[in-house]
């Protein structure tokens, strides 16, 4: 009787057991980065960080695929149905991970949300919203801007009722009011739901079962560790703790390729490091030992791009993971070509030459603005390039702080600094948000050219921005930025060193994606073992 | 005596309210908190509308008092970086540096303490000069030094301990603890011997010369003079007179314990106050910064009180003094 007993309750829970067994297959996943998303509501601030970690929770209209084209997410559909107007189809049948239902007017919330919060400034040529019918929407822009789809890629939506229900309507401010309550709780369409969090130590995340996609890995539980400390990082991998680590230091690279089961993942990263001298002021702030300011000098300008080897650079200081560029922008940047991109050939001869043609064959010094925290070696190739220009006799002190320091020296409205180094990495992956706030000239009220640090100004690039802005034609637009682009390489104000790269270490038997936005895109990892 | 307690504590509000300011002001210099909340591609009007948020626009004395008057009414602020209540963020990780403090402490009691007595005791004898030898090391080797040696020793190598974390921690009512798991315990043992290092080296050196000292003095010599036995003579004569001075020392040493953890926790990513602090500077967030440093000024403030104030139980001529 008793043995019966059991058996009746043991053929459900067998059942239940067999059909779990494809899930069985389902995988654990651990990994640690340096830093940790500050929040997890997706409209409050514009950090590639919080839109790694919540793309997989939250879901934007359109993405970037695997080969960084633009990919349906919760839109089937988009066209421009005249010159200021985009309509987006949505995709019908998606739920919310609390069961409610995405429609037209979770983006309408959403838009009016995300214009208050931190991120707006992706949407800022969108001037209005309109919801055609539940499953349609028509955004409306300022200007004819042909590129609005790559421009809201890290637009993620939000379920309206979810956020009234808890008074989080308003984005979180970094006012001294109230916490929002999607500063700590997450909930939104996409792969994943976020299970558990201790913000600066570890996030959980859990499958989305009712997810509307098909996942292309098998990850079923990811967690993710906060490790600043990076050779403890490094240890963590090495003992087996996580199974990928993200922030590699390149001088540890080597130490995790020999460990067996161990690898190196590395991809380019949208970020490039960039030198601007200050071509605005008559004289050097920072610096000396010279009359006037000799960075207005093409001559000299040219003379600093000839003399620092990005190769060499490329080799010592990043051990070989980065990328030497000819341009400020990445390859992967739309603009880019393969023969303005081309690294510079160093020829120190020539570099000398010009400058004593320019009349300062006896030199100056400056002062090399440059941040020790910002990205990978930042300090080292901050040195490395002060010693390449001490042999033209530019004799350059490295002043290395913290990021937060270095922008408040160097950022508007100061832009106190005669040489520095910066980096850039443009979300649209378009050459234009670059030559808009870096290389056009500067301008208080339009905000354009607002982070132009060196103050370069020609008219004609400002009149070529403009007009890339608004051509329709993709060929005609290509060949607007070329244009451009070469009058920015000619001119020599922004000097590249390199592209950095994305340097993770993965254990054997884990298969990662990585992309050039440095997102963890968790539906797409496998792990086999 | 009343009035004795009475002034100290005045003083110690005094030195807060000091402490505070300083702090404040520090904080008020450290950097751009725009810097890192804005996107470069932040318009000049955006930037503006920041500054008026956040109030950096008004001078620096308004700010001050305004921070006081909210911090005297349980409002701590709200962090910049992570946008939570800056009073929350710190006491979700004060148990975990609270209980490494406790750990580190344990293990300098129980390992610096008789270490330090057969020191004292016996200071030609093999045991002896072997342990000053080797507490050199504990003195001069930096922490994070001794954290990384530890990791890639017991965690790369032998892989008995975690490298990094709290381990499993569960809940006590808005107090998680990891001591009352194993993983909890495992995860703890490094940082906190790492953390001891010093404190080891330190309580071993004091005692030694504490015993020496009371070694040589005449109740001591009497005490021999009477016949009784060395071990009575130390344990129960000399040690008294030694321990005292120590116990106050280490007293103090656990406010460096609890607020320079920042370097231990950094390197086994404890999540504790030290990391938090760390995040902190990392991003110019000043009201995490301002509350923290105010925070260990309290915290070494209130110890140095207890100290104070147990001095006159402990040694009846200082009570007769004020009186």
């Amino acid at each position: 009787m008793k043995l019966r007993h059991t058996s009746v309750l043991m053929a459900p829970a067998l059942a239940a057991l067999l059909a779990m067994t494809p899930a069985a297959q389902a995988a654990e996943f651990k990994f640690a980065g340096p830093l940790d998303a500050y929040t997890l509501d997706p409209h409050a601030i514009s950090n590639t960080l919080v839109f790694a970690v919540l793309r997989n929770v939250y879901e934007p209209l359109v993405t970037r695929g695997k080969d960084l084209s633009i990919q349906p997410v919760l839109a089937t559909e988009w066209k421009q149905v005249d010159d200021t107007t985009w309509e987006f189809k949505l995709r019908k049948g998606v739920k919310y991970s609390n069961g409610n239902a995405f429609n037209a007017d979770d983006v309408v919330f959403s838009f009016e949300r995300a214009k208050k919060g931190g991120m707006k400034s992706h949407l800022s040529e969108v001037t209005a919203i309109e919801k055609v019918d539940d499953y349609t929407v028509r955004l409306k822009t300022k200007s004819i801007d042909p590129i609005l789809p790559k421009q809201i890629v890290n637009w993620f939506m939000m379920d309206s009722d979810w956020a009234k229900e808890n008074g989080a309507v308003e984005p979180g401010q970094a006012d001294n009011s109230t916490e929002s309550y999607a500063n700590r709780n997450a909930v939104g369409t996409g792969p994943y739901v976020i299970s558990a969090r201790d913000p600066g130590v570890k996030t959980v995340f859990t499958a989305n079962k009712d997810w509307w996609g098909k996942m292309d890995g098998n990850v079923d539980k990811a967690t993710f560790y906060v490790i600043a400390n990076p050779s403890t990082r490094v240890s963590a991998l090495l003992t087996g703790e996580v199974d990928m680590i993200d922030g590699v230091p390149p001088q540890d690279a080597s130490r995790i390729e020999k460990a067996d089961g161990l690898r190196i993942e590395a991809t380019s990263d949208l970020r490039t490091v960039y030198l601007q001298p200050d071509v605005a002021r008559d004289t050097l702030i920072h610096g000396g030992g010279v009359e006037g300011n000799p960075f207005k000098n093409p001559k000299v300008r040219e003379a600093m791009k000839l003399a620092i080897d990005t190769k060499a650079i490329q080799k010592r200081v990043m051990r070989g993971y980065s990328t030497p560029v000819g341009l400020p922008i990445a390859n992967e940047v739309e603009g880019s070509t393969p023969e303005l991109n081309a690294p510079n050939k160093p020829d120190l001869a020539k570099a000398k030459e010009l400058m004593k043609e320019a009349g300062y064959d006896s030199g100056f010094d400056v002062t090399l603005d440059c941040t020790n925290d910002r990205f990978m070696n930042d300090e080292a190739t901050c040195l490395a390039v002060g010693s390449f220009l001490s042999q033209i006799g530019i004799r350059v002190t490295p002043r290395a702080q913290a990021t937060a320091r270095w922008a408040q020296q160097i950022n508007p409205p100061g832009y106190d600094t005669s040489f520095a180094m910066l980096s850039y990495s443009p979300y649209t992956y378009d050459a234009h948000q670059f030559l808009a706030t870096i290389a056009t000239t500067r301008d208080p009220k339009s905000g354009r050219g607002a982070f132009n640090i060196g103050g370069y100004s020609d008219p004609e690039l400002d009149r070529l921005t403009t007009e890339i802005g608004a051509e329709r034609d993709q060929q005609k637009r290509s060949k607007l930025l070329e244009e451009a682009l070469t009058i920015l390489k000619k001119s020599n104000t922004s000097i590249p060193i390199h592209q950095l790269q994305i340097l993770w270490g993965v254990r054997d038997g884990v298969d990662v994606v990585q992309q050039a936005d440095l997102s963890y895109p968790l539906a797409w990892f496998t792990v086999s073992k | 005596m009343i009035i004795y307690t009475v002034g100290r504590i005045l003083q110690t509000l005094l030195v807060l309210l000091v402490i505070s300011f300083i702090a404040f002001l520090l904080v008020a210099t450290l950097g751009d908190p725009l810097g890192i909340l804005l996107p470069p591609e932040a318009s000049l009007a955006e930037r503006q509308e920041l500054i008026l948020r956040l109030g950096l626009d008004q001078p620096m004395l308004g700010r001050f008092l305004h921070f006081l008057w909210g911090m005297l009414h349980g409002d701590f602020g709200l962090s910049y970086r992570t946008q939570q209540g800056v009073g929350a963020m710190i006491a979700a990780r004060l148990p975990a540096t609270i209980e490494l403090a406790f750990v580190s402490l344990l293990v300098t009691l129980f390992v610096g303490v008789p270490l330090g007595i057969v020191c004292g005791v016996k200071p030609n004898s093999v045991v002896s000069r072997g342990v000053m030898l080797v507490s050199i090391a504990g003195i001069t080797l930096p922490n994070f030094v001794v954290g990384v040696l530890l990791i890639a020793i017991f965690s790369v190598q032998l892989g008995w301990f975690p490298s990094f974390g709290r381990g499993h921690t569960v809940d006590l009512g808005g107090w998680t603890t990891g001591l009352l798991t194993v993983s909890g315990w495992q995860a703890i043992i490094l940082p906190a011997i790492t953390l001891a290092a010093f404190q080891v080296t330190f309580v071993i050196r004091m005692l030694r010369t504490q015993l020496l000292e009371v070694g040589q003095s005449e109740h001591i010599r009497f005490a021999r003079a009477r016949g009784l036995s060395e071990r009575t003579v130390w344990f129960s004569y000399a040690m008294r007179n030694a321990l005292l001075p120590t116990i106050t020392m280490l007293a103090l040493q656990l406010g460096n314990v609890i607020a320079f953890s920042v370097v231990t926790e950094g390197v086994f990513a404890w999540p504790g106050l030290g990391s938090l602090f760390l995040q902190s500077v990392q991003s110019a967030d000043i009201p995490v910064i301002a509350i923290y440093l105010i925070f260990v000024g309290a915290v070494f403030m209130i110890i140095n009180l207890f100290v104070e104030l147990s001095y006159p139980l402990l040694d009846p001529r200082l009570r007769k003094g004020r009186a």
